[in-house]
């Protein structure tokens, strides 16, 4: 992605912002405490998430680091992780509220038990907050602070979609038995999507949009020796290299950063410090799950791509 | 610094608006001019994107240039395809796209809108980034490729109507049961209704209400051949493509998705969004570069698989290949890709316009090659031949 490279010196100079401002750089040291490195469009959507309170809309291929940005921002602001994975179907009372159907069947059992006759009071006990079922959403709007992630929104119907927009405007919830809930601040929302198909427009415009590039060779090798301290340097660096190799080969599913780490792990579970290509070829399981794509990365001379990485 | 002029200082150099011969710059006006020339190279950028960039760059730095770049890509754009434009538009409208540090440019009236006013007949090059932009240009050039592109043997009258025809097209996928649950007569209990019913009753018991799983159409996948092989049927088959993304359920929109197959691989699916037919072919025509070229159906086949098929676009879809199988690449490439998305799909079905001819056999390389992955081959040349499309689509009338 042809960036000016002027950012990449721009945003890393310490910034003196006005007190009680967290500046991009401030947000990306304490993500970067937790084991995620971040790049600086990164730095600044988080930066932006939190002071304006947008949703972040991330967008890239599989295994890049979208749905663990969330948990790192969790645990950067010490706060709860609320995950609602989406799927088609999904409607307001798996994402939202339930009522406790068992519980409140229970109860009008023991109130015709015990002789209850006067049938309002019998509803307003029913649909009282303790038989409702937070499910993520509400949960969402009922913890402070925490950080919502919703998973997938592109699996989810256009119906959801509108649902969730109203949601994200307000961070109000209408449950009509009890009347409004409302967040007294709102979560730091995160967003991904696999683009599987397009999500509408109305609610990508509520949201900042991050799209994930897979990284380059030095922070790549940064994360993975970030994730895994107990994997050797080189053999962190080889991995690293053939992954990014492997990336530029013409396959069906480009390994992501996920799988750059799975692959590092278990070369080191084998015992191995560094990797040749046999070892490389014996695991590439871990790393390319396509047929097509193995043996096309077997016909490739993996002992020449080590070494000019390895060298 | 919303609303009012702000002065650059000199701290602020180095990357800043640059003061021009340390004059007073309007911020928010170089902004919105910039947001403006976006808008003209075809990124939605609308007002609140707009407020939401001023927004984000209130609690940043504004004469910062990585500042600048982060917030407006972050509140401006809306999709990968964005991406580019933006970064191009940044360029030129601040200057300098890979100098390290140095200030941009506060931009001289940009060019970019100039060539979006003066567009006229704009050579076909440069109307392509700039569609939405550019009505005249767009119509213009349009009129230009419908006129090339439509039924040899039709009078005007006929064309008309066969365009009011194909306008009533429905395009609805094999119904498939969801996991959601719908109130039915037969099924299993519906505990929330059966309470509710309890309740209404202050307590007497009550037939238990039932539920059931609902049923929804399958997407639909339209890859519609616009080479020059297929000049002839390339407007009617739009056309098609744009009534059937309309006339389905949920207001169809999110259910059919348009790709063109010629020389590259576009989705048109956001163009066929108006509802008008004619301006839906306005805008298709803009941003589909590359009418009357070659056919490369395998690299095409697998650029739609590998950006969207595999994600999921084509999984459990009823994909509709319209196209008469003129391959130029390489056929055991379409082969294979061909295989692999008739493992994604749901239905693979390849309408075909020159299977109407009697003499014809699906001797090009392509279409024998496609054809071990194909579902269902249908006729594709008349209005009949889509109409049985559609009920293949449906999963009626099997071919």
């Amino acid at each position: 992605m042809g960036r000016p490279s002027a950012t990449r010196t721009g945003a890393s100079r310490p910034v003196a912002g006005p007190p009680g401002r967290r500046a991009p750089g401030d947000v990306r040291e304490r993500l970067e405490a937790t084991g995620y490195l971040v790049d600086d469009g990164l730095a600044v959507a988080c930066f932006l998430a939190l002071k304006l309170r947008r949703p972040i809309f991330c967008e890239g291929d599989a295994g890049v680091g979208k749905t663990s940005l969330a948990s790192a921002l969790a645990a950067a602001l010490d706060a709860p992780l609320i995950r609602l994975q989406c799927y088609e179907g999904i409607d307001a009372s798996q994402a939202l509220y339930d009522w406790d159907f068992p519980r409140q069947l229970l109860h009008l059992r023991a109130a015709e038990a015990a002789g209850v006759t006067d049938a309002d009071r019998l509803e307003g006990e029913l649909y009282g907050r303790r038989f409702l079922v937070a499910r993520p959403l509400l949960r969402a709007l009922e913890t402070q602070p925490c950080v919502l992630l919703v998973d997938e929104i592109d699996r989810a119907d256009d119906e959801f979609e509108a649902f969730l927009l109203e949601l994200l405007s307000e961070y109000t919830v209408t449950v009509p038995e009890l009347g409004t809930l409302r967040a007294e601040s709102p979560p730091v929302v995160v967003l991904t999507s696999n683009r599987t198909r397009e999500v509408h427009d109305a609610l990508k415009r509520r949201c900042l949009y991050h799209w994930f590039d897979h990284p380059g060779f030095a922070r790549e090798l940064a994360i993975v020796r970030r994730r895994l301290p107990g994997v050797t340097a080189r053999l962190a660096e080889q991995v690293t290299g053939l992954v990014q190799a492997l990336r530029a080969e013409d396959l069906v599913k480009p390994p992501g950063v996920a799988e750059t780490i799975d692959w590092a792990e278990a070369l080191d579970a084998l015992g191995a410090t560094e990797v040749d290509a046999e070892l490389a070829v014996a695991t590439l399981g871990s790393v390319l799950k396509y047929r097509e794509d193995l043996e096309r990365a077997r016909g490739l001379d993996l002992a020449a791509l080590l070494s000019v990485r390895g060298a | 610094m919303r609303g009012a002029g702000r002065e650059v200082t000199g701290t602020e150099r180095g990357a800043g608006v640059e003061e021009r011969a340390g004059a007073y710059v309007d911020v928010p006006a170089v902004l919105v001019g910039f947001a403006r020339a976006l808008r003209a190279a075809g990124v939605e950028a609308g007002p609140d994107r707009v407020q939401a960039f001023l927004g984000a760059l209130d609690v940043l730095r504004p004469g910062m240039r990585s500042d600048v770049y982060w917030s407006g890509r972050l509140t401006l754009c809306g999709s990968r395809d964005d991406l580019e434009r933006y970064d191009r538009v940044f360029a030129a409208y601040f200057g300098g796209a890979a100098s390290g540090g140095r200030g941009m440019r506060a931009a001289p009236p940009p060019r970019l809108r100039m060539t979006v006013r003066d567009a006229g007949p704009a050579p076909r090059a440069q109307v392509e980034g700039e569609r939405d932009a550019v009505p005249t240009a767009v119509l213009a050039s349009s009129a230009e490729v419908l006129r090339h592109r439509d039924f040899a043997g039709l009078t005007d009258a006929e064309r008309g109507q066969l365009r009011r025809l194909l306008a009533a097209f429905a395009l609805r996928g094999e119904l498939r049961r969801t996991a959601r649950l719908r109130p039915a007569r037969r099924g299993v209990v519906d505990p929330r209704r059966t309470v509710r019913e309890v309740l209404r009753r202050g307590g007497e018991p009550a037939p238990p209400r039932m539920r059931a799983r609902a049923e929804r159409p399958r997407r639909v996948v339209l890859l519609v051949d616009v080479s020059g092989s297929m000049a002839a049927y390339a407007d009617a088959l739009l056309r098609f493509a744009h009534a059937a993304a309309h006339a389905g359920p949920y207001g169809g929109r999110a259910r059919t998705e348009v790709f063109t197959i010629g020389t590259r691989l576009t989705r048109v699916t956001r163009e066929l969004t108006h509802r008008d037919p004619e301006a839906a072919m306005a805008a298709v025509a803009a941003a589909v570069p590359d009418w009357r070229g070659g056919t490369r159906l395998g690299e095409l086949l697998r650029g739609f698989l590998d950006r969207w098929g595999q994600r999921g676009m084509a999984r459990g879809a009823v994909v509709v290949v319209l196209s008469d199988g003129w391959e130029r690449g390489d056929p055991e490439l379409l082969a294979a890709q061909m295989r692999r998305l008739h493992r994604l799909a749901h239905r693979v079905i390849w309408a075909n316009p020159r299977k109407a001819r009697p003499d014809y056999a699906p001797l090009a390389a392509g279409m024998a090659a496609a054809l071990p992955s194909v579902d269902s081959f249908v006729e594709g040349h008349s209005l009949a031949a889509l109409e049985r499309l559609a009920a293949v689509v449906r999963g009626a009338g099997d071919a």
